[in-house]
């Protein structure tokens, strides 16, 4: 594991568990972030036969690092009605929310910031700091769209977080562990041994399972996706309406964490998707590493498969932001009430009674 | 002292503190967030006690549940765009009395409780025996309190609809 190698290293525990926490962000957030915003700009731009950035690099690559340049050279305005404290305090808030998710997140067998027991339940419960962050963000800015924006992303988050959680409590039920890493692991060898197909137990029960697991796969992809405030969910930020939501107000380096905290989110929401659908770092079709008898060559293979299911995941995000039209707030609180909660609910009655047989 | 010492030493004065300012502080969504630093050193505590269940559904129960129902709840039902929303400080006297009694008695019970002291592993993680005691030694007190907040929900959701 990485802290060991670090310990070994410089010898000092504080050192080593510093690296250790620090390694998410500078090696896979702030890359994935700038590559994130840029695909953004482009897939939105392909899908209304538009090319998107050109000018800065080729195809425009460099566009979000110049977009970065210039946001921390821009002054940062606090206006006179603000709340200071809380007001500086929030896009930190919010940002720290995010990336504690990030800690119990394995990225592959040999890195996972903290090998928590607990790790999904602890995810759900970090993201509450989010929820307070953001409506610290709209408090402080003293302005009704603001204020309204970061009501309806704190009702949208806590209302979504129900059928997250209880799709999370099917897959527990199943496995019998809250530990993502120790999940990886289960799901281990071919894509057949996924929890999407059924888990790796070869039986009866696994072929009965299959299309109740697709159903708790839809479920949860829809409800993180509204947590993470995405179109067609997006209500908290509409354009139309509430100019920008809960961050109207920030400038420069404000606005730039919570968007770096936006993109993180959409990342985190999809690396737990996939920890408990899509066997997390396994392989769906075996190691280049076993096959060459080269042990070592396995953990970096681990992490180009999380990396690019992840991806795919947040590419799915773009492609739906694009495609669907945003739901109006009555239509938000009833697809989540009536629709996802009984539907999941039912799953994870009938998922229970199959585990049974 | 310990790396464990000043970790301990940390969390307990971000909890002493900010619990100091949600009493203090006039301005009532300031209490409101400086509870929420209360309740994370309090989390911060269980999990150097090796009580990582208690930590994280404290975190669930108090940081995600109560506190956003707090903010909700001040955030909704004041005027909100101009800072009007004060605490203030009423009946002194009485309330000196009661609070020097109670942490008379607090600190009584503390100091005369004969604590059972002994070295013991901490446990690599709590959920799983937890778990076990909670669906089988205590199943019937786990379903009946479940059954209470259930009722609770109900009637919140039945009242609010008048």
């Amino acid at each position: 594991m990485t802290y060991d190698f670090f310990y070994k290293l410089f010898g000092s525990q504080v050192i080593a568990a510093i690296i250790q926490s620090l390694l998410p962000l500078f090696v896979f957030i702030l890359p994935f972030a700038l590559f994130a915003v840029w695909l953004e700009r482009k897939v939105s731009a392909h899908m209304q036969d538009r090319l998107g950035p050109m000018r800065v690099g080729w195809h425009g690559w460099l566009q979000t690092v110049a977009d970065i340049l210039k946001l921390i050279q821009k002054e940062d305005i606090i206006a006179t009605a603000n709340d200071k404290p809380l007001f500086n305090l929030a896009p930190v808030l919010v940002f720290v929310g995010t990336y504690a998710a990030f800690a119990a997140i394995p990225f592959t067998s040999a890195f996972i910031g903290s090998n928590l027991d607990l790790g999904v339940f602890f995810i759900v419960a970090v993201s509450g700091f989010v929820v307070a962050g953001i409506l610290m963000a709209g408090w402080a800015s003293n302005n009704k769209y603001s204020l309204l924006g970061a009501m309806r992303s704190a009702a949208q988050i806590i209302s979504y977080e129900i059928p997250t959680v209880m799709v999370i409590i099917t897959i527990v039920m199943i496995t019998g562990t809250l530990n993502l890493n120790t999940l990886s692991q289960l799901q281990t060898g071919h894509f057949w041994n996924w929890m999407i197909f059924g888990g790796p137990v070869f039986g009866v029960s696994k072929f009965l399972m299959i299309p109740f697991m697709i159903i708790s796969f839809g479920i949860i992809y829809i409800s993180t996706l509204a947590e993470v405030n995405r179109t067609p969910f997006d209500i908290p930020e509409a354009e139309s309406e509430l100019v920008s939501g809960y961050h109207t107000e920030y400038s420069g380096m404000k606005f730039a964490m919570f968007f770096l905290a936006e993109y993180a989110n959409m990342f985190a929401v999809s690396a737990i998707v996939t920890a408990l659908f899509f066997g997390g770092y396994q392989s769906p079709i075996g190691y280049i590493g076993h096959l060459l008898g080269l042990p070592w060559l396995v953990p970096i293979e681990q992490l180009f498969w999380f990396t690019a299911k992840g991806l795919f995941f947040v590419f799915v995000q773009m492609w739906l932001r694009w495609t669907l039209p945003r739901l109006r707030v009555d239509q938000l609180m009833t697809a989540c009430w009536k629709y996802l909660i009984p539907i999941a609910f039912a799953d994870l009655i009938i998922i229970g009674l199959i585990t049974l047989i | 002292m310990s790396l464990y010492d000043i970790i301990f030493y940390l969390f307990a004065a971000i909890t002493v503190l900010s619990a100091f300012f949600v009493v203090t502080t006039r301005n009532i969504v300031y209490s409101a967030y400086y509870l929420l630093f209360t309740f994370f050193g309090v989390a911060g505590i269980y999990v150097l006690l090796g009580a990582d269940f208690i930590a994280v559904t404290q975190l669930v129960v108090y940081v995600g549940g109560i506190l956003i129902l707090l903010l909700f709840g001040v955030m909704l039902t004041n005027k909100i765009t101009n800072v009007q929303i004060k605490t203030g400080t009423v009946k002194l006297a009485p309330a000196a009395v009661g609070v020097a009694l109670l942490a008379g008695t607090l600190f009584a019970g503390l100091l005369n409780t004969n604590w059972k002291t002994f070295v013991a592993d901490v446990p690599a993680s709590t959920a799983h025996t937890l778990g076990l005691l909670l669906l089988q030694q205590y199943a019937v007190v786990f379903e009946l309190l479940g059954i209470l907040l259930l009722i609770a929900l109900i009637g919140a959701a039945s009242m609010a609809r008048k």
